[in-house]
């Protein structure tokens, strides 16, 4: 294995966390949280905003560390690394915004499990420039919050007729409870992978029946 | 019942707030290795093992922690702890059933990200259970995983001999069985209370 980094940043070091590995809808990491929190916008958009600070950060820590931690105890030293900026973003919430703090719930420490970061840390933060992590994590820690608000938002919209706490419909509105309750979030992540998958092949036909057409 | 007694905590565990499809917990596995009966279910007994394990060591943990005034330092030593009860469970099944240890594969490590267990070592220390209480609550959620993701499998196997749309397979039809047992489970709540 060559160890030479690669260190050219380029648009896509940024953007595949976006969305052509977007940790959510593609690669089907850190599921708990986002179908535990997403039951309001605003509670995704925090929690997707603390997953991003802890990726940023461990991330950034490991990169720098990266040619001192030994091979074999290299998970636990990440494992560690995280807990700790867990454990401040944590004191951080609690400090900010009681409310919030309740609302997410166990759902903060629980960060430290979230498979991402430890998955983002052992193929990408291990093997890259500090720089190029930063970027990377930026981008896959957005590609999450946006993930997070795309359940949020429809949940929200159905289960309480509002949104960000504003009510959009009135008192006629009757609320599709079912949303905000588990069952919801796993349908609506279903609904979302299924209009994703049926994009994805609906153009791969497209592009079929052009080649066809143009062999013809 | 008693929300304190034991046997409510492990109803609460198994059935109403369960930890799969109530609370969310431990959905990669559930997700990843409900393919098959077969390995679902060992899948699930040795995660309530781990569940056991980490769950005794966090309340001795938590003792430590609260006499010499240390909270903050209790995620990492809760994580530290489970991902030592991971490594022990993996080199026992490595020694003794090697076929289920290669069928597992890389979810038998991935027990230690598995937020079922960290989740209940947290949610007994907010809940401020003595010791039985918790090792019931333990065997509880294990209980609770493993009925979720042997269910899951059972229909998943029925499943891949059905005539299902292209568009739908795989992961988003895996979801949605995951919203239809969940909505199941929520008849148990009439059971007893929240949490």
């Amino acid at each position: 294995m060559s160890r030479k980094p690669k260190t050219e940043i380029t648009w896509d070091t940024f953007a595949e966390g976006l969305w052509r590995e977007n940790p959510v809808f593609v690669m089907l990491l850190g599921m708990c949280p986002v179908l535990a929190v997403s039951n309001t916008a605003m509670n995704s958009l925090a929690m997707g905003l603390a997953t991003t600070f802890v990726l940023l950060t461990s991330g950034a820590l490991i990169s720098i560390l990266r040619n001192f931690i030994p091979k074999q105890v290299r998970i636990a030293t990440y494992i560690v690394i995280i807990a700790t900026f867990v454990t401040i973003v944590d004191y951080t919430i609690q400090a900010i915004s009681l409310d919030l703090y309740n609302a997410l719930g166990a759902f903060i420490q629980l960060i430290v499990v979230n498979c991402i970061i430890l998955g983002r840390a052992e193929a990408f933060a291990s093997k890259n420039t500090l720089a190029r992590t930063v970027v990377n994590a930026t981008g896959m820690g957005l590609g999450f919050t946006l993930a997070l608000l795309c359940i949020g938002v429809v949940r929200e919209v159905l289960g309480a007729g509002a949104l960000f706490g504003i009510d959009l419909f009135g008192p006629s509105f009757e609320p599709w409870v079912v949303m905000i309750l588990p069952p919801g979030g796993f349908i609506i992540l279903g609904m979302w992978l299924l209009i994703f998958e049926y994009v994805r092949r609906s153009r791969a036909d497209a592009a079929k029946s052009e080649e066809v057409k143009h062999a013809a | 019942m008693q929300p304190d007694s034991l046997s409510f905590i492990f109803l609460n565990a198994v059935l109403i707030n369960n930890f799969v499809l109530a609370l969310f917990l431990g959905l990669c596995p559930f997700l990843g290795v409900s393919g098959k009966l077969d390995t679902a279910f060992p899948m699930g007994l040795a995660t309530m093992f781990v569940m056991l394990v980490s769950s005794t060591c966090a309340y001795g943990i938590n003792l430590v922690l609260n006499h010499f005034d240390i909270q903050f330092l209790r995620l990492i030593s809760y994580i530290a702890v489970i991902a030592s009860a991971v490594q022990l469970v993996e080199m026992t099944m490595k020694k003794f059933t090697p076929a289920l240890f290669r069928a597992l594969g890389i979810f038998l490590p991935l027990i230690t990200t598995n937020c079922a267990i960290l989740g209940l070592a947290l949610f007994q220390t907010f809940k401020e259970y003595n010791f039985l209480q918790s090792l019931v609550y333990a065997i509880g959620a294990g209980v609770g995983f493993t009925l979720a993701i042997v269910l899951m499998a059972g229909l998943r196997e029925k499943l891949s001999l059905a005539n299902v749309p292209g568009a739908v397979q795989g992961a988003a039809l895996s979801l949605m069985l995951g919203g239809m047992l969940s909505l199941a489970f929520m008849g148990f709540a009439g059971l007893g209370g929240s949490h």
